[in-house]
């Protein structure tokens, strides 16, 4: 069978519905109705889940009296980025999933969209909820400007100190910008957000800078106070099979970055389509693939569904759209054709009697016109490298409960380190090593 | 940062959200997780006079629910202070002393007698607090013992006593009015001349919240058997309100300082008692609903809505209201408005139609294309402006009643031709 590979399979019109809002904001009869459902709950659960510690039924108590601007104060004090947690959190498995509405009723509150439509309000009509304090004369530097490393200045910032933000590529937001599947994080969503964090002053941002390549850690040590550290992922995994760059074949992140930042009729689309992964890059891979117009698009996981880092939600999303799950089953072979894809065979999957994870020795193939490769994304640390290194553990850069890490004036966060892989906690982590650094530029 | 400090009858409070005299205030463990919250003053549960302490009974509060809400109305049936006054007044000086920026007011019900008013208020000093508020309110258990409501009925009594407590102390005198009376003036008048130093209203109201149709007896039900008892929480407030604005528009007591109390649950409802002329509001039963931490948004709501409309302080727009609280003889008869639907977000529920067609004026027409659309329009000519519909409506902004331009000047009842008494 011939290869098809095409861009625009669908027109522009019926791309730009399929790349519509996956949730429409709550209008102010939703919220109004949606917050009163809430129970003002003691010690609530849903907070005790939020990775970032917001008073969630207190700000959603602001939304019923009509206090939104109060809302949303109460949620971007402890998450700057909580416009977009509210759009791209897996609820489902955080706050909603406690939520004791979701108990009684079986139907959580909608938390997410709540805190979007508080914290829409002040984003939309630019109420600077923060100031600075004064300046510290303190100087601090952070690499990476993903979510880590954006609230990390925007707390040491507010706390008085002098930031420099350096980022690689030419526009700072990191998987905001690059990653997140588009119809969670439509329009300029990302950079509106960024302005607003950048609105309150004493962050200057150098974009283009590369740690590694045009500056080492070292220097930053010498010509700064305190250093954070939010790299991110900046490597993918590998599926280790012969051709594995052969023609068709694409890292899903690579791609997703193109789908964030092109005109989706300019991107080439398989009729066929195969993604290897079971995490959220592969579900969100998959599900824009086919929102671009794949006709077929497999999704090929070696466990079983349970032990996706998918949540059920998602593997409904990636369902609902008419995605084919797979599982139990792994890459064995690329099949080529002229030396482009042309199909993927699989070997089936078994737990062996010590559980580990082997081939059955049966096999099938699956015909494809584009792969994505989707099985993870890690730390290469060349970049940290000179006379002193912070120490590495497991791949990821280690950390202390401040996110300190082995070195006195060096902190990191965000999936650089280790923990949980999300926007969140990646905020997280940031707010708290700004606040352990402000400790020490304090006090020394 | 709007400035909430508040400051009436001489007495000041960070802000002006107190904690009404009742369970909430009841004990020293209380009060102080309240002002830890962030309260900016309480007024103590009411203590009654040294002797074999009160007798609560068992099943005290009933609760009207509405739509799935809980206690949208609440009552009860408990009686004053049922803790020793010793120990209740060693606890008030300690929370004074540890606390001294907050308001502490102590709420008193004594029998009807000078002495019985001179010697409590002489204990009362003693613990530093900054004013007492008589109790004349409780319409039960203490009626019984000629207190409470049997001395706020009367407008006699309510003079004599804050009399009596304006010779015996120099603190501060609050009157706390029942609203189980047909007239709030009479009560508000005779506590001004009697000298107070201001009034606070209200109490509960006279109430039964439901009868137990399996066995027969109001709830909350004692052993078989239920009294009436006092009806307060979101229910109550526009009975409160209406009563705040008489006192405050009333020339008699028109300077005299209000204490506002009656189903405040958030910052909205203390602003809209603030604007008709109150100094402080209490609440009770919004924190015997959710706790004490609902002073977060009280505190934080208040403040952004005064930075909104730029009020500096409470001063600035305390009282702005009642100017505009009138008598219906002289609205403006030749005020005109009508209903308009937005047809663009209209959900097609047809209540505006229906209730307008039974209950109205048979003002909205209703129409059903051949693909089941409805449409609901306004007759403008049948449309008299009474917002039913408006009300009925379930969607926000959906239908909005708009003043007609009729060109007619101002007219009231006073000068109307209609009027037989002209
Ligand atoms: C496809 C995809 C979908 C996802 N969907 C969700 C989701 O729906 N919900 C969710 O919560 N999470 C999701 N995540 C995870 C989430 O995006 C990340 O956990 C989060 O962005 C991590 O933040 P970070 O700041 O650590 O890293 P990043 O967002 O990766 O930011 C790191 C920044 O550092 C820069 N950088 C890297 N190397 C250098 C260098 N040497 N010098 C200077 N700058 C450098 C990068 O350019 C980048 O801007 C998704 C991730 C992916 C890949
Ligand atoms: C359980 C309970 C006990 C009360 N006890 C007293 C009291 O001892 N003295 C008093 O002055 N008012 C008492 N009240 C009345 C409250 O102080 C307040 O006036 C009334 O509840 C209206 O306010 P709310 O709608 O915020 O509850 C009591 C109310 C309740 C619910």
């Amino acid at each position: 069978m011939s290869i098809d590979i095409r861009c625009a399979r669908l027109d522009p019109e019926e791309i730009s519905r399929n790349y519509s809002e996956l949730h429409t904001p709550l209008t102010e009869l939703q919220a109004i109705q949606e917050s009163a459902r809430c129970l003002f709950c003691h010690d609530a659960p849903c907070t005790e889940a939020c990775p970032t510690d917001i008073d969630i039924p207190g700000f959603i108590r602001k939304i019923a009296s009509g206090n939104v601007k109060g809302a949303a104060n109460t949620i971007l004090s402890e998450n700057i980025m909580g416009n977009t947690c509210g759009n791209v959190c897996p609820v489902e498995e955080l706050c909603e999933q406690v939520c004791v509405k979701k108990t009684a009723e079986e139907k959580p509150v909608v938390i997410g969209q709540l805190q979007r439509y508080a914290t829409d309000h002040v984003l939309e009509n630019w109420i600077q909820l923060f100031q600075r304090a004064p300046q510290s004369g303190k100087k601090a530097a952070v690499v990476g400007g993903g979510p880590a490393g954006l609230s990390c200045a925007h707390r040491l910032a507010m706390l008085g100190h002098e930031v420099t933000l350096y980022e690689s590529r030419d526009k700072p937001g990191g998987l905001n910008e690059y990653g997140l599947a588009a119809y969670k994080m439509l329009d300029d969503r990302a950079a509106r957000e960024i302005a607003y964090i950048l609105d309150i002053g004493g962050i200057n941002i150098m974009t283009g800078k590369t740690l590694g390549k045009d500056f080492e850690l070292a220097e930053l040590r010498r010509d700064y106070d305190a250093v954070f550290i939010g790299l991110g992922h900046n490597a993918v995994n590998a599926l280790g099979l012969e051709n594995e760059a052969v023609d068709g074949a694409h890292n899903a992140v690579d791609f997703i970055e193109l789908i964030r930042q092109e005109d989706l009729s300019t991107l080439p689309v398989g009729r066929q389509v195969i993604i290897i992964g079971g995490g959220n890059t592969a579900i969100d891979m998959a599900v824009q693939i086919k929102k671009l117009g794949a006709e077929s698009v497999t999704m090929v996981y070696r466990r079983g569904l349970d032990e996706m880092g998918a949540t059920e939600y998602e593997q409904q999303v990636a369902q609902t759209n008419g995605v084919l799950i797979r599982t139990h089953a792994k890459p064995h072979r690329i099949l080529t054709l002229d030396d482009q894809l042309n199909a993927v065979e699989f070997e089936y999957t078994q737990n062996d009697a010590d559980g580990r994870l082997t081939g059955s020795g049966e096999k099938f193939v699956l015909p494809a016109d584009q792969l994505f490769k989707a099985i993870g994304q890690a730390l290469d640390a060349t970049p940290l490298d000179g006379e002193e290194t912070p120490e590495i553990s497991h791949g990821r850069i280690k950390v202390d409960e401040s996110q300190h890490t082995s070195l006195p004036d060096v902190w990191a966060g965000g999936d650089c380190t280790a923990g949980k892989d999300l926007t969140v906690t990646a905020v997280q982590d940031g707010k708290i090593a700004a606040t352990s650094m402000n400790e020490y530029l304090n006090h020394g | 940062m709007a400035d909430l400090s508040c400051k009436i009858a001489g007495i000041s409070s960070p802000n002006p959200f107190w904690l009404a005299s009742a369970p909430p205030t009841d004990k020293r463990y209380n009060v102080e997780r309240a002002f830890e919250a962030g309260w900016g003053g309480v007024v103590w549960k009411t203590l009654g006079e040294d002797g074999p302490p009160i007798v609560n009974v068992s099943s005290r509060y009933g609760s009207v629910d509405f739509n799935g809400q809980r206690m949208m109305g609440f009552n009860n049936i408990e009686l004053i202070t049922d803790r020793p006054l010793q120990i209740n007044l060693d606890e008030i000086t300690a929370v004074k002393k540890a606390w001294p920026d907050r308001a502490l007011v102590v709420s008193l019900m004594v029998p009807c007698t000078e002495q019985a008013w001179k010697d409590i208020l002489k204990k009362v000093e003693q613990t530093g607090c900054d004013g007492v508020e008589l109790n004349f309110g409780c319409p039960h258990g203490m009626s019984e013992r000629g207190m409470g409501a049997a001395v706020g009925q009367v407008p006699e009594y309510i003079q004599e006593v804050t009399e009596w407590c304006k010779v015996h102390t120099d603190l501060p005198v609050f009157v706390k009015l029942t609203p189980n009376i047909s007239d709030i003036r009479r009560p508000a008048r005779a506590a001004f001349d009697g000298g107070a130093d201001a009034v606070s209203l209200i109490n509960t109201i006279n109430s039964i919240v439901s009868i137990d149709l399996d066995i027969m007896a109001p709830t909350p039900t004692v052993a078989g058997k239920g009294v009436h008892g006092g009806y307060c929480g979101p229910a109550v407030k526009p009975i409160a309100l209406s009563m705040v604005s008489e006192i405050a528009r009333d020339p008699h007591t028109r300077n005299l300082p209000i204490s506002g109390i009656g189903g405040i649950g958030d910052w909205r409802d203390a602003a809209e008692y603030i604007s008709l002329g109150c100094g402080s509001v209490q609440v009770c039963t919004a924190a015997m609903r959710y706790g004490f931490r609902i002073i977060d948004d009280m505190v934080d709501g208040l403040n952004n809505w005064m930075d909104e409309k730029g009020y500096a302080t409470l001063e600035d727009f305390r009282g702005a209201a009642i100017p505009n609280v009138t008598d219906w003889q002289y609205l403006d008869l030749n005020y005109k408005t009508i209903a308009a639907i937005d047809q663009e977000t209209c959900i097609e529920c047809g209540l505006c139609h229906i209730t307008c067609e039974d209950t109205s004026h048979q003002a909205i027409s209703a129409s059903k294309d051949e693909n089941g659309k409805r449409t609901y329009t306004v007759i403008d000519e049948e449309c008299v402006g009474c917002n039913l519909c408006y009300l009925v409506c379930p969607v926000p902004k959906c239908i909005s009643m708009n003043e007609v331009d009729n060109g007619l000047p101002y007219l009231n009842w006073t000068e109307h031709p209609n009027n037989p008494m002209k």
